[in-house]
């Protein structure tokens, strides 16, 4: 069904390329292109997934539980915040280091979710508006903390991570004097590596798993899906229905606030003003439908999504010079055919009406 | 209606019917669930289209195609689940449709005259500025048929309209039909219930399985002959049990008080005991505190004041959890909203309550193989179809969703085992497998509490009877002595 | 008193982008679709807007238009969660990334490869009202000097109340958003009804977009929108779904932005990313104390399927 949901994105996109006159097979040829072509492609096109797929995991795992988790944003924002502190203000060796800033993350972006959902169970209030005003109020404490005095370098940025706490992968050695002329020699490599290949993709996909397993194979999984799909025969089967939407969501928070520390220990090593939100969560929700909630299916389709906005900002550039939001424009394509239910069935009812006679 | 027959995909809802209906005349459908006798009127009403056969209203051939062409030839329906809107008042759920206005606005003070008119004139006594969240089921039905009145109906169809009223309120409904048919209004009355169709149809058609069996005068035929003819053979009404001796009390009830969602006091100093061996059932109309109560006693409502024991153990306002714990099984009133996860397997369902227990769980993570071998053990045991553990509850019918509902609690091994509602929307033989399973319950020295809104079955299978009004229970008695007469009067207050 | 004046008017300003959303959220949902996708339609409407008022040189074109197009892209959600029954969170979460990617991919195509529309003069924008008939910055002048899109506003909220809650055509609506089937029984179309509300949700969003890129600002630029579509929803869910109630909280939020504004141009110790966050910490505040009085339509949400 998904496939042929993508199938369809791709189709109608190409339709909408002509209309207006650009070449689809030419513009999905740049993509494909701009994805494969060079290990130095793949290798950023990882790295632009890897945040993608933890976000998509994160609101995989709430809707399987019956939540609609639009914080996702938010509690990325909030493991930003606190990993790009711990990075800067702890002193550790290495790999303790990143561990315990991924450790403050996850706690911090579990609490911003768990907020979420205790102000459902206890108050009432909708996740979609506490979601929304989380939201924003993570985007603009983001923006306030970079001018605490202790923290600020310079305007609208501040100091960024210590390099015990980076995980980009072989950090050290590509950028000392004997690493420099060894890859001198060995270009190919030396290519991948000018990307800030990192670990964060083998942390996104164990989680995913983890997260698998959790949800599929263990109580806690079986009574928060028992929840998510029908919360008054939970409660009338003895669980605290209460209890578990809060758990949920701060499970569901802890892995997208994972997913805003690894941007920052394998990327951006710090955080600098945001004038708006950089749109993780809402890109997560698109990861997560596109993967029919299967937090496994997250792993694809995570990296299926960084492939096409990463191919996609390719084909900006000359000769072409096609907008690249061509991509937002397929991808919500796709996501609208995967609302619409058993669309073989629509289909074969649609056409087959025109045989039927009364 | 002439040889109307409609078919769903490969279903055969109904199989070439025929229907006559004369002014002034009261016709009773009369079948077992599923029969079919509400797809039949739903096309009558326009609902549904026939997939083929003709309808002819005053002798003229109609195409009802849909609720419009119904109303403007005088066929008005009252359906068995009320199609009201509950934030609207009784005026706004009137007119929804037929509006009265000046350019667009409604004009409100006509409407409520013209409705005060109405209901007067046929004794159906409303306010119409009640909302219907506010007001009794009994006033909701009367809405109903004023709703159909209203626009002129001629001809009303009434969907199961006893189900939830009162013997009262049911005497009170027959004077409302005998007042609309000497008005000249014919009425076709869906039922299964047969004292009602003694009481006040002239004309009976049976149907059994989307077919046609026969039509009878009403006066010419007992009930177990109407009976008879709905379920194709003999049918007994009794549950058959011997006599049992009661042992220790297992649930004791002291005085409980307990609100509903409005804040208002449901049940109101309440008091009952049920011992080992029997069956207590709890017969009332709805929403005199039944509900409250059963959510009282498992935990999923706060008793405000009293007590509550199980086996001597105060299990007053304690988690569902723990209630459970105290070997307390409920099979709940609505199997598809409280009783199953739908999404779920059969196998996941069965564990719904334990599987947070060895064997099924070890270390919070699930143990399968454990859990599908007690799925497939009581998809045995209890006959449930179909028997593969991997189905989905959603694709099971009613009566084999309730078996699982009732395998499950069973297992459990409760002392008491708490029964609401357990056979609605169940077929006969259905009904008499869920009979049969709680006297063996009570047969195995456990205590049974039945909830049920049908005297019948309360009186065919409790051994005591108790009648719950305004949330107390003020008449106790032997299910041998026991009369229907007497019942219906406590069911309605009382002596006046 | 100057200073409350324009505290004032520029509520006025920022809230009426948002009451035309909000508004197109009420009346969508009060029929019984949910629309999360009131971002997207917002975003098309302040391009198209932009665009034509700018091509144009006609504000009111430019604003019909908006309407127009934002309705359009509502159709596909009305289709896709009336005739097809589908998940209507996840078509409306389809809306939000066709809505601004259309608009950024059109924005390209007309402008040269620009992703922002070029500004509209002075005297194509949406006139206002009342200018000049007041003292310049006087107190009655910073409130009432606005463009007329502020005043339809408030007019629409006044329509739409009224003609939810006094007209027939208001009653049929608010029957099928909660009681479809009942409804349905007194031969009102379900599927018509919710075509209609639904796009005109997207017609009022649009009109949101629009006075955002034709009054307040100038043009349109990607994080022109960035938000306040679901600010609007925000503002629906605290208005209890009403349309009153919705005025009114799009009020305070657009108060809020304005407070945030005038203090940013004093010298006030708390840093201005503390006072953003001052409307989003009250609304959770003020939800917590209306414990359980939120409450949707009661079919909100849910498809109607016959048969």
């Amino acid at each position: 069904m998904t496939l042929l949901s993508i199938l369809f994105g791709f189709i109608i996109t190409a339709i909408i390329l002509l209309i207006a006159r650009y070449n689809p097979l030419q513009i999905y040829g740049v993509i494909v292109k701009g994805v494969f072509s060079k290990p130095k492609y793949i290798a950023y096109t990882i790295i632009k997934s890897t945040p993608l797929i933890l976000t998509g995991v994160s609101i995989a795992f709430a809707l399987k539980t019956g939540l609609l988790n639009i914080g996702a944003e938010g509690q990325f924002i909030v493991g930003t915040i606190v990993a790009s502190m711990a990075g800067y203000f702890f002193n550790l060796p290495p790999v303790i280091h990143p561990i315990v800033v991924m450790v403050v993350a996850i706690i911090f972006g579990g609490l911003w979710g768990a907020l979420i959902g205790a102000l459902k169970a206890k108050f009432g209030i909708h996740e979609v508006i506490s979601s929304i005003m989380l939201n924003w109020i993570a985007l603009y404490a983001h923006n306030a903390v970079i001018n605490i005095p202790a923290f600020f370098e310079r305007t609208n940025k501040a100091h960024t991570i210590k390099d015990s706490a980076s995980i980009v992968f072989l950090e050290g050695f590509k950028n000392s004097e004997s690493g420099k002329e060894w890859l001198l020699d060995h270009p190919g490599i030396r290519d991948i590596l000018k990307a800030p290949v990192n670990y964060g993709i083998i942390i996104a996909i164990l989680v995913a798993i983890l997260i698998w397993f959790i949800l599929n194979k263990t109580t806690l999984g079986f009574r928060l899906r028992a929840v998510g799909y029908n919360k008054f025969a939970a409660e009338y089967g003895g669980i605290n229905v209460k209890r578990n939407i809060v758990t949920s969501m701060f499970i569901s928070g802890s892995v997208s606030g994972l997913a805003g520390a690894l941007m920052i220990l394998g990327v951006s090593k710090g955080i600098t003003t945001l004038s708006a939100m950089e749109g993780y969560g809402l890109d997560g929700i698109g990861v997560a439908l596109i993967a029919g909630n299967s937090p496994i299916a997250c792993i694809f389709s995570g990296l299926f999504f960084g492939a096409l906005k990463y191919g996609g900002s390719k084909i900006q550039a000359r000769p072409i010079e096609a907008p690249k939001e061509i991509i937002s424009i397929m991808i919500g394509t796709i996501i609208f055919f995967i609302a619409i239910p058993r669309i073989v069935k629509v289909l074969k009812r649609l056409t087959g009406r025109k045989g039927v006679t009364r | 209606m002439k040889n109307i027959t409609k078919k769903f995909g490969h279903l055969t809802a109904n199989d070439n019917i025929n229907l006559t209906v004369y002014k002034g005349e009261v016709h009773a459908l009369l079948g077992e669930n599923g029969a079919g006798k509400s797809t039949l009127m739903n096309q009558l009403y326009g609902m549904i289209e026939p997939t083929s056969g003709e309808i002819y209203i005053n002798g003229n051939k109609v195409n009802v195609n849909n609720p419009n062409v119904a109303i403007a030839n005088g066929i008005g329906m009252v359906h068995q689940h009320f199609m009201l809107v509950e934030p609207f008042t009784v005026v706004e759920n009137i007119i929804l449709g037929s509006e009265i206005t000046k350019y667009g606005v409604l004009d409100m003070k006509k409407a409520k005259e013209e409705i005060v008119e109405l209901s007067e004139k046929y004794s159906l006594y409303v306010n119409p500025d009640d909302k219907i969240e506010d007001i009794t089921v009994g006033m909701q039905q009367r809405v109903e048929i004023l709703k159909a009145l209203y626009r002129g109906a001629d001809i009303l169809i009434l969907d199961e309209p006893t189900s939830v009223l009162t013997p009262q309120e049911i005497k009170e409904l027959v004077i409302i039909i005998d007042n609309l048919t000497k008005e000249g209004k014919s009425v076709i009355i869906i039922t299964h219930k047969l004292k009602e169709i003694k009481q006040v149809a002239d004309n009976c058609t049976i149907i059994r399985r989307g077919k046609r069996i026969d039509t009878v005068k009403v006066d010419e035929v007992t009930e177990e002959e109407l009976a008879a003819k709905m379920v194709g053979r003999e049918v007994t009404f009794k549950v058959p049990k011997e006599d049992r001796e009661t042992s220790d009390t297992v649930l004791s009830i002291d005085n409980i008080t307990v609100k509903n969602n409005r804040g208002l006091v449901a049940v109101d100093g309440l008091s009952l005991e049920v011992k080992r061996g029997e069956i207590v059932g709890i017969a009332g109309v709805d929403g005199n505190g039944q509900s409250e109560l059963v959510e009282a006693i498992t935990g999923l409502r706060k008793i405000e004041k009293g007590h509550v024991k199980i086996n001597g153990k105060d299990i007053t306002n304690m988690t569902p959890r723990k209630i459970i714990d105290n070997k307390v099984s409920t099979i709940p009133e609505n199997r598809q909203k409280v009783g199953l996860v739908l999404d779920f397997s059969i196998y996941e369902n069965m564990i719904l309550e334990n599987y947070h227990k060895e064997p099924f769980s070890k270390k919070g993570i699930l143990q399968k193989d454990k859990i599908i071998d007690n799925a497939k053990n009581l998809i045995k045991q209890f006959d449930i179809r179909p028997t593969d553990e991997t189905v989905l509850a959603k694709s099971l019918s009613g009566g084999n969703q309730q078996k699982v509902i009732i395998a499950r609690e069973i297992m459990n091994n409760p002392d008491l085992l708490i029964a609401t509602q357990p056979t609605r929307g169940l077929d006969v033989g259905a009904i008499e497998y869920v009979h049969k399973e709680l006297v063996k319950q009570r047969d195995r020295n456990k205590a049974v509490l039945l909830v049920s809104l049908e005297l019948d079955e309360v009186m065919n299978v409790s051994d005591r009877i108790a009648v719950i009004y305004e949330g107390k229970i003020k008449y106790v008695v032997d299910a041998k002595e026991a009369t229907e007469a007497k019942l219906g009067l406590e069911m309605a207050g009382g002596k006046k | 008193m100057n200073s409350i004046g324009f505290i004032l008017g520029t509520t006025l300003m920022y809230s009426t982008p948002l009451i035309y959303t909000s508004l197109g959220g009420v009346i969508s949902e009060r029929s019984g679709v949910f629309n999360i996708g009131l971002e997207g339609m917002m975003t098309m409407g302040a391009f198209i807007g932009a665009t034509v008022g700018y091509y144009s040189g006609i504000w009111w074109l430019g604003l019909i238009c908006a309407g127009i197009g934002a309705g359009l892209l509502a159709l596909l959600h009305a289709v896709a969660s009336v005739t097809l029954g589908a998940d209507q969170v996840v078509s409306g979460i389809a809306i939000n990334f066709l809505g601004p990617g259309l608009s950024l991919f059109l924005c390209r195509k007309f402008f040269d490869g620009k992703f922002m529309t070029k500004s509209i003069p002075l005297e194509n924008k949406i006139p206002k009202l009342f200018k000049g008939v007041f003292p310049e910055y006087s107190f009655l002048d910073n409130i009432f000097d606005q463009e007329i899109t502020v005043y339809l506003a408030f007019l629409f909220a006044i329509i739409m109340w009224f003609i939810l809650y006094k007209t027939k055509v208001g009653l049929r609506v608010r029957a099928v958003g909660d009681h479809p089937e009942a409804a349905d029984t007194l031969g009102i179309s379900v599927h018509k009804t919710r075509y209609i509300c639904v796009i005109l949700s997207g017609v009022l969003s649009g009109f949101g977009g629009a006075s955002m890129s034709l009054a307040v600002a100038s043009n349109f630029f990607p994080t022109l929108i960035s938000g306040q579509g679901f600010i609007a929803l925000a503002a629906m869910i605290f208005g209890n779904w009403k349309p009153q109630g919705a005025l009114g909280a799009c009020l305070v939020f657009g108060g809020a932005q304005a407070l945030v504004v005038f203090l940013g141009g004093k010298n006030i110790p708390i840093p201005i990313d503390v006072l953003s966050m001052i409307p989003y910490v009250l609304t959770i505040v003020i939800l917590m104390g209306f414990i359980g009085k939120s409450v949707p339509p009661a079919a909100d949400g849910e498809p109607y399927i016959k048969e």
